[in-house]
């Protein structure tokens, strides 16, 4: 077995059994729940599709996400254990990729488990499926990128708490940077041009897009980028401490 | 086997090792020793890949840990101070955790695994979670963990801190065991340690090594290397007995319980010649010993010189 799998089946199975991953799913749960059928007005729009439920995910992701991701490197580093695991026979990018992808499989299940909205719509009408599908995809690209970023923070910090504060601030301006609000102001002030290379780095604008059920090679592109270069900034702040 | 070249650590100004070179052969058990502080924790972490050193480098069975980090990470068994482990998972999760990184498989994964347990005595606890674990077991599954591979090299930081008297006896006997054809290095604040399991010592203070001996030289170093203590029923009549030995070069009396202590002059050996002279005397005596000298002793002698020298600069 590599030595990303063996990271990666550890660390999942250390999400269940505490009692954190419970008492996140279900929050998780409650709030999305809250959120699609209160702020979204699911029945009063009278459409069938997702969109109440899917416009939320960002910031929803904002605080659950990097409550996930602030233990990745910040625990290890407090209890000592990071010293046990870089000494093993696994190299430094296996040890990354194995913690980040079980986080991400870990917010996959929370994800998984909001089935019941899609069948409740499916019941109450016909959806387009194929824009729920897509919009399940970009919300999950969109966890992994919160998470990359957590990740790195993480890494950072032996403290859990300045990593989680950390990694909500930059999500917070990655979110921000596409929201029409805020791109309206930085049009009246430093034209459209600027405008728009603000919206193409943010969370929101690639979220918005994949959700209408285009998945462009673009979109896609760009979380998998995010998630690589946090990734590779996490190895290196590693790397730095090493040999700080 | 493990060498280092000088191998050095800088945070800042502050230099944690300074140059240590050293080589340790397989069939060795090298003792690390120092003040709190001294660097041998550092030393450790470098030779086991978890922190760069500033400048030199060093081999694990002829592997440099910083260009083949694998292939040095393969053949090392390392138990971090402190013993760190996954609290969360239970002993056995745990072992088989390591089981796999290190890639056991087949027949070796059972043997291996039985034999770790069955060593440190973990058969009772393997399906608790280690959290709930005393500190002296959750030492010992950290030990099991760096042991389970059977590694060529074995590098333990202070693998006895926080147990008990039977349990620091069971973890020297361990590593007595293992001694054999591994290459190992230990740390200790325990100096009674250095004896039961060390064919060597290496005592470091300042980021320096300031002494690398076998334990018996290093007690031939101290004061109290040949000389020789009793315990007379008559203090005074013992002390006029003692005057007459011509090699004494100085008596002390210990005002606790009055045991009086002979130091010979340079090189001489004054045992025999105290007894006959007690004997002539007729000066009873409960309690005749000769000294083999007191690595606690030496060990304040040479950490303290160091660190006085260090003040002056």
């Amino acid at each position: 077995m590599s030595g990303t799998t063996t990271i990666f089946r550890r660390e999942l199975r250390s999400y269940f059994s505490t009692p954190v991953a419970y008492v996140f799913i279900v929050i998780f749960l409650l709030l999305s729940g809250a959120f699609t059928f209160y702020l979204g007005n699911f029945y009063e729009r009278g459409q069938a599709d997702l969109q109440a439920f899917f416009t939320f995910h960002p910031w929803l992701y904002l605080f659950l996400v990097p409550a996930v991701s602030m233990r990745l490197w910040a625990e290890e580093r407090k209890s000592g254990t990071i010293e046990l695991l870089l000494t093993l026979p696994i190299t430094m990018w296996q040890a990354v990729f194995g913690k980040f992808l079980a986080a991400w499989a870990f917010i996959a299940i929370a994800l998984a488990l909001t089935f019941p909205i899609w069948l409740t719509v499916n019941y109450l009408g016909s959806p387009d499926n194929g824009v729920v599908f897509a919009s399940y995809l970009g919300s999950l690209l969109m966890a992994g990128a919160f998470l990359a970023i957590g990740s790195c923070l993480s890494a950072s910090t032996r403290n859990q708490v300045v990593a989680f504060i950390l990694t909500v601030v930059i999500c917070f301006l990655l979110l921000l940077a596409g929201y029409p609000l805020v791109l309206d102001a930085i049009r009246a002030v430093a034209g459209q041009g600027l405008a728009d290379a603000i919206s193409g780095l943010s969370f929101l604008t690639h979220f918005a897009s994949i959700s209408k059920g285009v998945i462009d090679l673009r979109d896609l592109i760009y979380f998998v980028l995010m998630i690589g270069v946090w990734l590779y900034a996490t190895a290196v702040v590693i790397d730095m401490k090493k040999a700080a | 086997m493990i060498e280092t070249r000088q191998l050095t650590k800088r945070y800042g100004d502050f230099t944690a090792v300074d140059a240590i070179s050293f080589k340790v052969e397989p069939g060795q058990v090298l003792g690390f020793l120092g003040p709190n502080g001294a660097g041998k924790s550092t030393t450790m972490k470098m030779v086991a890949g978890f922190l760069a050193p500033t400048s030199g480098g060093a081999t694990v069975a002829g592997f440099d840990v910083e260009q083949q980090p694998l292939e040095a990470k393969r053949v090392l068994g390392y138990l971090p101070e402190g013993a760190p482990s996954y609290g969360e998972m239970t002993v056995r999760e745990f072992i088989d955790f390591i089981a796999d990184v290190r890639g056991l498989t087949g027949e070796r994964r059972f043997q291996r695994i039985d034999d770790a347990i069955g060593r440190l005595h973990l058969e009772r606890v393997l399906e608790q979670p280690i959290d709930t674990l005393s500190k002296g077991f959750r030492r010992r599954v950290g030990l099991a963990g760096s042991i389970l591979h059977d590694p060529k090299v074995l590098i333990l930081d202070e693998p006895t801190d926080g147990l008990d008297p039977n349990q620091k006896q069971e973890v020297r006997t361990l590593i007595n065991s293992m001694a054999r054809d591994k290459t190992i290095i230990i740390s200790t604040h325990l100096l009674e340690e250095v004896h039961a399991v060390c064919t060597r010592a290496i005592i470091i203070a300042g980021g320096r090594v300031l002494a690398d001996a076998t334990p018996s030289e290093l007690e031939a170093r101290s004061r109290y290397h040949q000389a020789v203590s009793l315990t007379a029923g008559n203090l005074q009549e013992a002390k006029d007995a003692l005057a007459k030995v011509a090699d004494i070069a100085a008596i002390e009396v210990d005002p606790q319980d009055n045991r009086i202590t002979a130091f010979p002059k340079p090189g001489r050996s004054i045992f025999v010649a105290i007894s006959d002279a007690l004997k002539a005397q007729n000066v009873a005596v409960r309690e005749l010993a000769l000294e083999a000298g007191r690595l606690d002793e030496v060990f304040r002698t040479i950490t303290q010189g160091a660190t006085g020298k260090e003040a002056r600069t």
